[in-house]
């Protein structure tokens, strides 16, 4: 059951990193913000140019 | 658990893995079930993962536990972070899986199951899960650097320069060619076309929901839109059922390639937020949704093989693309058994999340397994439907005919029975007017995973809801990399052109991202529009094309491997790249010469040019004859640079003419190691 439940834990940790849940929380411990429209869109800001760089695989 | 026992298991996998592949490979006259498909790509895997990388990053790479990577040196919250393994093992295998090892198994299974199926093992267990990895721990060892940069460091500045080129190069013939997919499954499919249409809406949607009523709720946000998109496929089967509105989104494949090209400019200079990024949440939600479906319903199904093990189309007179079984079909098999474009991803993202080096090995080499496997289900999903069938709906009208009862009757003349009913019914299931001449490999995948599921997942009654589903995913995973990709190559041209002015490097000057986003969308544009008027269906000069970009590419990435490897002083080892290396010269190159100079018109660029000029056909289909021909060439002169300089920059070192110096980060020893011995 612990087993199951620390499997169940690491596909959320691996679902909130493809999703960028966590790198939003990161951003918020870094620049020391609250979650709300304003740090959402300076995270977005953020994110943007690495995104854009970033090539999908075929 | 005790050395007896753990020989014991591995001895009883590999036996276990040979009888699988025995039974794939010598079974004929039956079909068999494919499982042993399955059992066999799971065992080589396995075996591949346990002892062959376990060798290379012993003896070849020499992992370094103590040694620290990036993400923990240069680590800023942002870019440079050390990761969970199987966090970033998630990350990378949701970065390199898309639709490649899904449509190339499909289109190769023109050959039979046999060839396409132990080329996508062996391929992956030496060639492709060891460039990944090997290319992964090389630039985590050089601060995450990319490919180019350490091509251009590690071999020269013609390296350097030649990667470059590769790379966008192979940008604008993957995008063309995807859009190309894209087309010939929604060409006169209402149904199918309703649904991506409504997906622009959708993206739209969530980037605002995203942004004003639930900001950083990704998940939450992905999970509404694949509710609506569901609403969407449902909602897609009315309309196609209702005059005058299945009309409007009856299209044909120009005015498809049209809206396609329009779609990739405005993608490109919108802002990210607005489309690019929700569509990318929602194309990797259902991609990883329809992946674990396809394989639940394959362990539950357990379909059999309809296919034969060999077709007669080995000789090279396939309908679907011609050309001998070497080399062309290691060339259509790409992402699943070695694809150049997974060492953009090994030096891109990934290596600046790697906490240790030692998961380099997990990460690589395992992440490309798991996508070879995904790529042993699309050969299945080709293979389950009966051969007739996957013949009608992947051969061109310029082969077999236009009307119906031509084409099933040039089929069934092959030894592939099926008629004009066959192909009408499964039409009405799937919900489409025609199944005949959808080449390009998607609508057969979706027809293969619709007759899976539904013999496991809610019967024929939802079949066409299947058919939709797996439509919806191909379309939307790859517009999802027409806009990525189109604004990926914008800011490698802006990168270049800012040298020459710097107003037009900057990605946020207007008339700049203009003229860029109009040079990349208007190169892969030609080349849709190149396929969607070649009467062969484009994807039989198109997809060996890109297969010849694809592995160039490759070959790219295990130069820059193999100068590596003999400058760390490991020559000893240089087989592990150097032999797949040798075989994708062989392969590229044969197939390069093949697709210029054969005399065949089918297979050859320059003979088929010859003959529509003979006949006195379209200038337009000449041109772009020759052109494919040059670009081809281009391609093959650029690798010829690459593989002279750096066999000379092998020699140098191994003659003790150069000093054997590799340009990696200083090292430091890992505070991560230091607690875990602590």
């Amino acid at each position: 059951m612990k087993r199951a439940r620390q499997v169940m834990q690491l596909l959320w940790r691996v679902l909130r990193e493809v999703f960028d849940e966590s790198a939003y929380q990161r951003f918020l411990q870094r620049t020391a913000q609250g979650a709300s429209r304003s740090s959402y869109q300076a995270f977005e800001r953020e994110q943007a140019a690495a995104r854009a760089r970033r090539p999908r695989c075929c | 658990m005790p050395k007896v026992f753990r020989s014991l298991i591995w001895t009883g996998v590999a036996a276990f893995g040979a009888l699988a592949v025995a039974t794939i490979a010598l079974r004929r006259g039956e079909a068999i079930n494919a499982m042993w498909l399955v059992t066999a790509a799971v065992c080589a895997y396995a075996l591949g993962y346990r002892f062959y990388s376990k060798f290379i990053a012993a003896r070849v790479l020499v992992l370094d536990p103590l040694r620290a990577t990036p993400a923990e040196r240069l680590e800023n919250g942002r870019d440079f972070l050390p990761t969970n393994k199987w966090v970033v093992f998630g990350h990378h295998f949701a970065a390199i899986a898309g639709p490649g090892p899904l449509i190339g198994p499909v289109l190769a299974a023109q050959f039979g199951y046999l060839p396409g199926t132990l080329w996508i093992l062996a391929g992956a267990v030496f060639a492709g899960c060891v460039q990944d990895f090997v290319i992964l721990l090389f630039s985590v060892r050089r601060d995450g650097k990319s490919l180019t940069e350490m091509a251009r460091e590690e071999i020269g500045r013609v390296g350097g320069l030649v990667a470059y080129i590769a790379v966008i190069s192979i940008i604008v013939i993957l995008l063309g060619v995807a859009a190309l997919i894209v087309v010939n499954a929604l060409k006169n499919s209402p149904w199918g076309a309703f649904t991506i249409a409504m997906t622009i809406p959708i993206a739209l949607l969530m980037g605002l929901y995203l942004r004003r009523i639930r900001p950083g709720k990704v998940l939450e946000t992905s999970l509404i839109g694949f509710v609506l998109v569901m609403a969407a496929i449902v909602g897609g089967q009315w309309v196609s059922q209702h005059e005058p509105i299945a009309g409007w989104f009856t299209l044909t494949a120009p005015t498809l390639a049209v809206l396609i090209i329009l779609y990739g400019f405005a993608a490109s200079a919108l802002p990210v937020w607005l489309l690019l990024a929700p569509r990318d949440y929602l194309s990797t939600f259902v991609k990883l949704g329809v992946i674990a479906l396809l394989s639940v319903g394959i362990l539950l199904v357990q379909p059999h093989l309809q296919m034969p093990a060999l077709t007669r189309f080995i000789d090279g007179s396939g309908p679907v693309f011609a050309g001998n079984i070497f080399p062309f079909a290691f060339i259509t098999i790409a992402c699943g058994a070695i694809s150049g474009f997974h060492s953009l991803i090994s030096s891109g993202t990934t290596p600046k999340l790697i906490a240790r080096e030692t998961q380099t090995r997990m990460v690589g080499y395992g992440a490309m397994a798991a996508e070879s496997l995904v790529a042993i289900m699309a050969m299945v999903a080709a293979c389950v439907m009966q051969p007739g069938v996957y013949f009608a709906i992947n051969s061109p009208a310029g082969i077999v005919g236009q009307q119906p009862e031509v084409a099933t009757s040039t089929i069934s003349s092959w030894g592939f029975g099926v008629t004009p009913a066959d192909m009408s019914a499964l039409a009405h299931a799937v919900g489409e007017q025609t199944l005949f001449n959808r080449t390009g490999g998607a609508p057969a995948f979706a027809v293969g995973m619709a007759q899976i599921f539904a013999h496991s997942l809610g019967g024929q009654t939802v079949m066409a809801l299947w058919y939709h589903f797996a439509i919806m995913f191909e379309a939307l995973f790859i517009l999802t990399i027409l806009d990525a990709g189109t604004r990926v190559g914008r800011f490698m041209v802006q990168d270049a052109l800012g040298h020459i002015w710097k107003p037009l490097g900057r990605t946020s000057w207007y008339p700049s991202i203009v003229t860029t986003s109009a040079l990349i969308v208007g190169a892969w544009g030609y080349f849709l529009w190149q396929g969607v008027r070649d009467p062969l269906g484009g994807i039989n000069s198109l997809w060996p094309l890109f297969g010849i970009a694809n592995q160039l590419l490759a070959t790219v990435a295990l130069c820059v491997a193999t100068t590596i490897i003999v400058k760390m002083g490991r020559a000893r080892y240089l087989a592990v790249t150097l032999v797949p290396l040798a075989w994708l010269v062989s392969v590229t190159f044969t197939a390069s010469w093949h697709k210029v100079f054969d005399p065949n018109p089918r297979i050859g660029f320059l003979a088929h040019a010859r003959q529509l000029a003979a006949e006195g056909g379209n200038g337009r289909l000449i041109f772009n004859d020759r052109l494919d021909a040059v670009v081809t060439c281009a391609l093959i002169f650029l690798v010829v640079l690459i593989l002279a300089e750096s066999v000379m920059e092998w020699l140098r070192v191994l003659r003790g003419r150069k000093e054997a110096r590799v340009c990696e980060a200083p090292f430091v020893t890992s505070r991560f190691a230091m607690e875990e011995h602590a």
